[in-house]
């Protein structure tokens, strides 16, 4: 029973690891089918229709919008919508009505001023959890740089190819999941083996001979198997459900969705209860099942290490050739890399039961807890060895990743430039757009200060201009922030030293020439204002400013440009610095602005971003080792438990003589911690190997990620801790003297 | 009063003749009780298991305690070690009441003063025959090299210094036996507790058991209570005593 | 009858005097009666005149105790025929102690008393012969637990009958 639970946990996770390249999949497919088909250089046409992009953020959760308004009868819907907003209205997802109807969701149902006119059906949506809505207007218009005039929804899938290094990640981190759990499967069929054995000893004594037993036992095993695969099965169906409406590190995935391909469904269903048989026969090789009792033949000969070396050897062998190659256009062959990996987390199971043996065979004096549990080790260390091979594999392949992470995590990753200390919100309005918007957010609620920069580009040709620098505009009090100004007063212009392009800068400042305002090039029109420089342009230092950024190019007073406001050729950008005792200091300025110009954009500012695929892979890694560690902590309590309870009676006399109840609970957390410390010790030691064969493949840096190595630890210890803390209570039980009553 | 219960039929063995002298009957009485309970009530799921029982057992005596199966005798013996407590009635040891002590203070009691010797499954299967008995010596705080020095005189003592280094699992039930009785020993309790201590052995190895469980405590003064279904182990002890229904029956005067 | 044969199986080892047996027969059986010489005697006699025995020899001094005794063929026989034929089992169909247990229950008198008395007399012999098994060699130990086997099947019954003497009261007061 406790196998098919044990196998039924095993299937429902290796189901559900299978299941999750599909369910990526479908969320690109979904993600595609909303992709925006811009029209071509023509004007509105029947079927064209203007997309605003109005993406928010509401508290810390995305929220992805569309301006939609129709320019013909043909207008495209978009996906999961059947019908085009009025002016007004909009259709929102089923996750965004939650919200909406939440009682403290003021500040996103004044943000959201639509009247409800329907739901996105889920062909709309890449994930149950996403907040979206696509609202109906009449006024935006397709030259305003956020609105974009398209045909149609939905890219043929350009079935653009991942990159070498990132299919090579994907590969590990597949590996470094279905490993454990192929460990934990062949563990599960082992539980309860030494009832097992003493049963068939009891069918041997009624005349079932050696060949019979086995046959009986293997029987077992595929009855147990195929029960748990029923289980898994059940469980899966769970799982997938509850998948549905969880999100994990920031994704929700469709149940529908998480479907395994049925070639690994097959491999599942036909694969588990063939190694349940094939491990049970390999288990009873060494045991003779006599009629009166099981004798393990002699003692299980020593552990001999050399061939317990060769997968390991071999798995390097296979790895080695492929470094340096780097991420070169032909990628890695992924047979050799799967290969590879694989036989060398398969060295950890082969060399655990040794390490521990070796281990423990030398481990002497200490209290008796010790004594107690190092002499338990040392008469079955191949049962720990066995439980905690699990854990092993799947940290040895976290540190392995995470290395291999954090080594190419500069390439992926990009610093965004901002200091998040200086601000935490950044707005910005294109030419055309309303640039008085930090004038508005200075005066909201929670906003501490905000600080604009009204600039433009400058070049000496209003139209395909081969050189250009940046106009900033402000009074002499902003510029001052930017520059050391050698004195100032309305009407003043100056260019920057000390920084970028100071040569370009001064030759445009000091020729009095005249210069062009956003001048326009092929594709992109601009403003192309014409604007001389006033004399007496004076050279002024860049100073860095709070935030680290260096401005370049020229400045100008207020009265030394043209209209800035109505010109059309200005941009500007307000960094805000919220007060944090306003908690909803973010969204009160998102309001301000959006009520300005739903069409701004906002944007949170963080110290870097990460690549989208990258950040995938990784979310992938934490949540199947967190699932891979509770089920292997599962596995190494029932173990624990199945234990305790074969020797209530032993227990309970230890007890009656004074044992202390310590001196027992810690022999049990030694139990636990003294292999789970060797098969940490190890898995470390393997995956630094792995992680550096690996960043070598990527040509990067070798580099230990000592953070993610103790997170890792950390993790065993904890799982260590748990199981200890949850085989208290039966222990605590079983401490009790009813064990000593035998009637 | 009926004259037939006051003379008892003299058993007649075949072949024995000698009857019991009287002299055995003017033995002056014991030292005073070491351990004494009186009007034990002990109630198990509804059941009462103890109901009323007394006992008194001296230093350097043993008692045994008889009884049919589920008449409360192993639970008498329960009480009365301090394992489980009484719902009501008094246990004193050496003057003090165990159900004034703390769980922690009972249990230093029981690893400094008492033995224990059960019917089976005592022995730590993965402990080595010296470390088994050396066990409760270092519970009690001795290190690891004395106690097992401190061991293997009570392993020569109960003739199993022969299987010193073998585990319990490679010896056979009777040397089992006697290292568990080395064990009860080893820490010179003043009171062995044996429940059933021969109760898997064949005739032979238990009566050997017996005598060197009894010889080996009279030699350093510990009083044994014997829990035993058996008549012939319990005519290892001084008296005994009787459990029915979870009441106590003597027919001898204590200290006898 | 049994001395006869008991004797008899001392001297096929070899002829013995009449003393000289006597000394073997109490070491070895006697323990609490040791034999009288003129038991020795009327036996030897009683074998010498069934042809089981011969006169070995005489030592000066007369009396039967210095006769020396030897086995014939037919004496060897008899022995062989004696330790092969099995003792008859002895089962005690009417006790002294059964009839205690009715007579007490037909006068209405306390059963269950006089059984745990009993009950103690029987354990306090036993420990008495524990004792003294204790002391003493091999034989002892044999013929104390003999008697201790003994003993204890009498004790069972006490306890079986202890355990069932309401429905005896009942089936008794019919």
């Amino acid at each position: 029973m406790l196998t098919a639970v044990g196998v039924g946990l095993g299937v429902a996770l290796l189901l559900l690891t299978t299941a999750v390249p599909g369910a990526l999949d479908a969320r690109d497919h979904r993600e595609q089918s909303r992709y925006q088909m811009l029209s071509g250089p023509g004007g509105p046409g029947e079927d064209t229709l203007l997309v605003g992009n109005v993406d928010t953020e509401y508290g810390d959760t995305a929220v992805r919008g569309r301006l939609l308004r129709p320019e013909g009868p043909d207008a495209p819907l978009p996906p999961g919508v059947d019908r085009l907003p009025e002016p007004g209205e909009m259709v929102v997802s089923p996750a965004l009505a939650d919200r909406l109807d939440d009682g403290d969701a003021g500040l996103l149902r004044e943000r959201l001023d639509y009247g409800l006119a329907g739901t996105i059906s889920d062909s709309g949506l890449i994930g149950p959890d996403e907040l979206v809505y696509y609202a109906g207007s009449d006024s935006i218009e397709a030259a305003d740089p956020n609105v974009e005039r398209i045909t149609a929804f939905g890219a043929t899938p350009a079935n653009e190819p991942i990159e070498p290094v990132l299919l090579l990640l994907t590969m590990i981190v597949f590996v470094a999941l279905l490993m454990p759990v192929a460990v934990f499967l062949i563990a599960a069929v082992r539980f309860g083996g030494e009832r097992r054995d003493r049963r068939l000893a009891a069918l041997r004594l009624v005349g079932a001979d050696a060949r019979a037993v086995r046959r009986i036992a293997a029987g077992e095993a595929l009855a147990g198997a195929l029960l748990g695969l029923a289980v898994g099965a059940g469980l899966f169906l769970v799982g997938r459900w509850l998948a549905g409406g969880v999100t994990v590190y920031d994704m929700s995935v469709f149940a529908a969705d998480l479907d395994p391909s049925p070639a690994l469904a097959v491999l599942v269903a036909v694969g588990v209860p063939a190694a349940a048989v094939g491990v049970t026969l390999f288990a009873l090789r060494g045991v003779v099942i006599e009629p009166l009792g099981v004798v393990r033949s002699a003692r299980p000969a020593r552990r001999r290490i050399w061939w317990r070396l060769l997968p390991p050897a071999v798995g390097l062998a296979l790895l080695a050739p492929m470094m340096g190659r780097g991420d070169g256009a032909d990628g890695f062959p992924e047979w050799q890399v799967i290969g590879g990996t694989v036989l060398l987390l398969t060295g950890i199971t082969a060399l655990l039961p040794w390490l521990v043996e070796a281990v423990v065979a030398r481990l002497g004096r200490g209290p008796t807890s010790w004594q107690l549990a190092v002499r338990r080790l040392q008469l079955s260390s191949g049962t720990a060895a066995r439980l905690v091979n699990g854990i092993a594999v799947a940290v040895a392949g976290a540190i392995a990743l995470q290395m291999v992470f954090a080594g190419v995590e500069d390439d992926y990753t990009r610093p965004t430039g901002h200091n998040t200390g200086e601000h935490q919100l950044s707005a910005y309005a294109a030419p055309g757009q309303d640039l008085r918007v930090g004038e508005r957010v200075a005066a909201t609620e929670g906003v501490r200060k905000a600080d604009t920069r009204i600039s433009t580009v400058v070049a000496p040709r209003g139209h395909n201009p081969r050189e250009s620098v940046t106009l900033t505009v402000g009074t002499c009090a902003e510029l001052r922030d930017i520059a050391k100004l050698p004195g100032c007063r309305d009407g003043d212009a100056f260019f920057l030293t000390d920084t970028y392009g100071t040569a370009d800068s001064r030759r445009l400042a000091t020729a009095g020439d005249r210069l062009y305002l956003d001048p326009s090039y092929d594709g992109m029109k601009g403003a192309a204002l014409p604007w001389t420089p006033p004399p007496g342009v004076r050279p002024a230092r860049a100073i860095r400013g709070a935030d680290g950024s260096l401005n370049d190019g020229i400045l100008a007073t207020p009265a030394a440009v043209p209209d800035v406001h109505d010109s059309g050729a200005f941009s500007a950008w307000v960094g805000v610095r919220l007060d944090p005792a306003v908690p909803d200091a973010a969204d009160r300025v998102r309001n301000e602005i959006a009520a300005l110009d739903p069409l701004l954009a906002v944007h949170t500012l963080g110290s870097e971003t990460v690549s989208d695929d990258f950040a995938g892979i990784r979310t992938g890694l934490a949540v199947g080792a967190t699932c891979v560690l509770a089920l292997i902590g599962s596995s190494l309590l029932i173990g624990q438990l199945e234990q305790l309870r074969e020797r209530r009676r032993l227990l309970s006399s230890l007890v009656a003589f004074g044992t202390r109840r310590a001196t027992l609970s810690l022999s049990v957390l030694w139990q636990t911690a003294i292999p789970v410390a060797l098969g940490m010790a190890l898995s470390t030691a393997f995956g630094l190997v792995l992680g550096a064969v690996l960043l070598r493949m990527t040509n990067s840096a070798v580099a230990v990620d000592w953070a993610s190595v103790l997170t890792m630890a950390a993790a065993g210890t904890g799982v260590v801790a748990a199981v200890t803390a949850l085989s208290m209570p039966l222990l605590v039980r079983l401490m009790r003297p009813d064990g000593l009553r035998t009637e | 009063m009926s004259a037939a219960p006051r003379s008892p039929e003299p058993p007649e063995p075949p072949e024995l003749s000698e009857p019991p002298g009287p002299a055995e009957l003017s033995e002056p009485p014991g030292p005073a009780p070491i351990l004494t309970a009186t009007a034990l009530r002990k109630v198990y799921a509804g059941t009462p298991a103890l109901d009323g029982a007394d006992f008194a057992i001296a230093a350097g005596e043993t008692v045994a305690v008889m009884g049919p199966s589920g008449s409360g005798k192993s639970t008498l013996l329960h009480c009365l070690a301090g394992i489980v407590p009484a719902d009501a009635g008094t246990v004193t040891y050496a003057g003090r009441d165990l159900a004034a002590l703390s769980d922690g203070e009972r249990s230093a009691l029981r690893r400094r003063e008492f033995g224990f010797v059960f019917q089976f499954g005592q022995l730590v299967p993965e402990l080595t025959c010296v470390e088994n008995v050396a066990l409760p010596l270092r519970l009690t705080g001795l290190g690891r090299r004395d106690a097992e020095r401190a061991a293997r005189p009570w392993l020569e003592r109960l003739e199993v210094d022969d299987v010193t280094h073998k585990r319990p699992g490679e010896i056979s039930g009777g040397q089992g036996q006697r290292v568990a009785v080395a064990r009860a020993l080893a820490t010179t309790p003043r009171v062995v507790f044996a429940d059933e201590p021969t109760g898997a052995l064949d005739s032979l190895n238990g009566e050997r058991v017996m005598e060197l469980l009894t010889a080996a405590a009279q030699d350093s003064g510990a009083a044994v209570v014997l829990v035993t279904h058996e008549a012939r182990v319990a005519a290892y002890a001084d008296r005994e005593v009787v459990v029915r229904d979870g009441r106590t029956r003597s027919l001898e005067p204590a200290g006898r | 009858m049994t001395i006869g044969h008991t004797l008899l199986g001392l001297l096929e080892s070899g002829p013995r005097h009449g003393y000289d047996l006597k000394r073997a027969f109490d070491e070895r059986f006697g323990h609490d009666r040791p034999l009288h010489y003129g038991q020795v005697y009327s036996t030897m006699s009683r074998l010498l005149k069934n042809g089981l025995v011969e006169v070995d020899g005489i030592e000066p001094g007369g009396g039967p105790e210095r006769k020396r005794y030897a086995i014939t063929d037919a004496g060897v026989t008899d022995v062989a025929g004696w330790l092969a034929t099995p003792e008859k089992p002895e089962p005690y169909l009417q006790s002294t102690l059964y009839t205690k247990v009715v007579l007490a229950l037909l006068t209405g008198r306390d059963a269950a008393e006089l059984l745990d008395v009993q009950r103690a007399e029987h354990l306090r012999l036993m420990r008495e012969l524990t004792r003294r098994k204790q002391r003493g060699d091999l034989a002892d130990q044999l013929i104390c637990d003999h008697a201790l086997f003994h003993l204890e099947a009498d004790l069972r019954w006490l306890e079986l009958t202890a355990a069932r003497l309401g429905k005896l009261a009942a089936e008794v007061r019919a």
